[in-house]
């Protein structure tokens, strides 16, 4: 079989630990196609970042240019690490200007992956979650902007979104009170607002057509809101100040899916929902406030919220098959 | 007297950029002539500032290009070309230059030049432009872009909508808050081109 014999070679070259012969020819006859292009495309200058000492896992703090640190001299804005998921890698960087901040997602190749599977992989994910984020904002959801992305690299800028997570929020709602005993009265009022926020917002997203994929506390932000101009969302029944101050932001959309079907945003629903019951399980009682909210923000809201009662019937999946 | 302000972008370093901004131009015919004929002396992105909305959005343009031509993928012939090309929202290289680039009718100019090689300096490029270009200067800056930008123009150039949202309408039209609203839309838009 003369095309699974290049392909041997073609790894051997790359330094790639080698792969299983049953894995080998399912990749072979399902991506034929692929294998052919990105052939002649792997081994060009542009990517050569990849392809650099064989045998060596990639460390894990090598970015792809222009990011690559070493050779800019005079470099005002650093590159930090200040995250890292199970896919990728995430920089506090600056972008365009040295005042503009902002975050870079790096999804490093997997050497555990065929190099021309990964490659696929990556790009359609950059590409997935930049294109969901565009689409949010040219419909005014609530989300950082793309700044730049390159699909071939592996990498996406992305505007840095101030604030504190809701999940911080939430955790510091104690001392923000112990520290401001001015609002102390307010009862669960600060909650049941920021609930109705994120209701909102959830909604927002919802009725654009985009399912979040990943809803937690954490891919939750508070962005203070900085004009008077913006913040239309904001229920106009609290005006004092609480540590839920400022505009729901979400942000992680690497596992955002578009679709406009019952079914998908139930299950984000659900997500959320669960999301809450195991990060902060003092305030669970108070999340059918989100849902109240989120039955009021569009039209087919409330079928949602009967799909609801479904999926927790039975849990995330709907095939019980895998 | 030109005003020219040299900015580099952060990550290239190696590539100074020196813009010019000009009002009131007169021998727009001329340079778009130059461009036409492949005059090696002028090689700039010459942009009609109008179809600009801000220093980030022009910034975002000289990042694309300046980042696929040292990845070797330039769609256009060089990296000034390239900035006009990556300004527009699709592939058509003709209607981009139509549309962002320098025109017979063009008043309000941008002039950006990519420091390609060392024998490119702010004061070299500075002169060069003061004898061929009949406007007057303007000191390159974002309130100084959003200033002369045809945000309508703009807006239906990139399908932006009413006003980037149904809902929030009246919101963020203002133009004041960062990366709000449609620029955040057409940098987003602009990065994705080609994907």
């Amino acid at each position: 079989m003369p095309r699974a014999l290049s392909i041997t070679t073609h790894n051997a070259s790359l330094g790639e630990a080698p792969l299983t012969p049953e894995w080998h020819s399912r990749t072979v006859a399902s991506e034929t196609a692929a294998h052919k292009m990105s052939f002649t495309a792997v081994p060009t200058a542009s990517n050569s970042y990849q392809l650099n000492d064989s045998n060596e896992v990639q460390p894990l703090h090598s970015l792809p240019p222009p990011f690559t640190t070493t050779s800019s001299p005079g470099q005002t804005s650093s590159t930090k690490l200040i995250r890292q998921g199970a896919e990728a890698l995430l920089y506090y960087t600056h972008f365009l200007s040295p005042s503009l901040p902002c975050a870079l997602k790096y999804r490093p190749p997997k050497s555990y992956r065929h190099p021309i599977l990964d490659k696929r992989l990556t790009r359609a994910r950059i590409l997935a979650e930049a294109r969901v984020l565009v689409r949010c904002k040219r419909e005014g959801v609530s989300v950082p902007a793309v700044l730049g992305a390159g699909w071939e690299e592996g990498w996406i800028a992305i505007e840095w979104v101030n604030g504190s997570t809701v999940r911080d929020a939430i955790f510091g709602r104690k001392t923000w009170r112990q520290e401001n005993q001015a609002s102390y009265e307010g009862g669960e009022k600060d909650l049941v607002g920021l609930m109705h926020k994120i209701g909102c917002a959830v909604g927002k997203l919802h009725q654009v057509g985009v399912i979040h994929g990943d809803l937690t506390t954490s891919n939750l932000m508070l962005r203070p809101t900085v004009s008077g101009a913006e913040g239309g969302e904001e229920p106009s029944a609290t005006s004092a100040a609480t540590p839920f101050d400022g505009t729901i932001t979400l942000i992680d959309f690497g596992l955002a899916a578009q679709s406009s079907q019952e079914e998908d945003r139930a299950v984000d629903l659900y997500v959320l929902e669960r999301a809450f019951g195991s990060t902060h399980p003092e305030v669970e009682h108070l999340f059918p406030e989100v849902l109240k909210a989120y039955g009021e923000s569009y039209k087919g809201a409330k079928v949602v919220l009967r799909k609801l009662e479904d999926v927790r019937m039975r849990g995330r999946k709907k095939s019980m098959i895998g | 007297m030109e005003e020219l302000v040299t900015l580099t972008l952060p990550h290239l370093p190696l590539h100074p950029l020196f813009l010019s901004l000009f009002t009131n131009l007169e021998n727009a015919s001329f340079l778009r002539q130059q461009l036409l004929d492949g005059n090696q002396e002028f090689e700039y992105a010459f942009l009609d500032a109008r179809m600009l909305l801000s220093e980030n959005h022009v910034l975002a343009a000289c990042f694309r290009a300046l980042n696929d031509w040292q990845r070797g993928r330039l769609r256009s012939r060089n990296v000034h070309s390239e900035i006009v090309f990556s300004l527009s929202p699709n592939n058509n290289i003709a209607e981009s230059f139509r549309r962002f680039g320098i025109s017979d009718t063009t008043t309000d100019l941008l002039a950006i030049k990519v420091s390609t090689s060392s024998e490119f300096t702010a004061e070299s490029v500075r002169t060069h432009l003061s004898q061929h270009v009949q406007a007057d200067s303007v000191l390159f800056s974002d309130e100084a872009i959003r200033r002369g930008a045809d945000l309508a123009r703009i807006r239906k150039v990139y399908k932006a909508g009413g006003d980037g949202g149904k809902v929030n309408g009246a919101a963020g039209t203002g133009g004041g808050a960062a990366l709000d609203g449609v620029e955040g839309f057409i940098l987003g838009t602009m990065a994705l081109k080609g994907s």
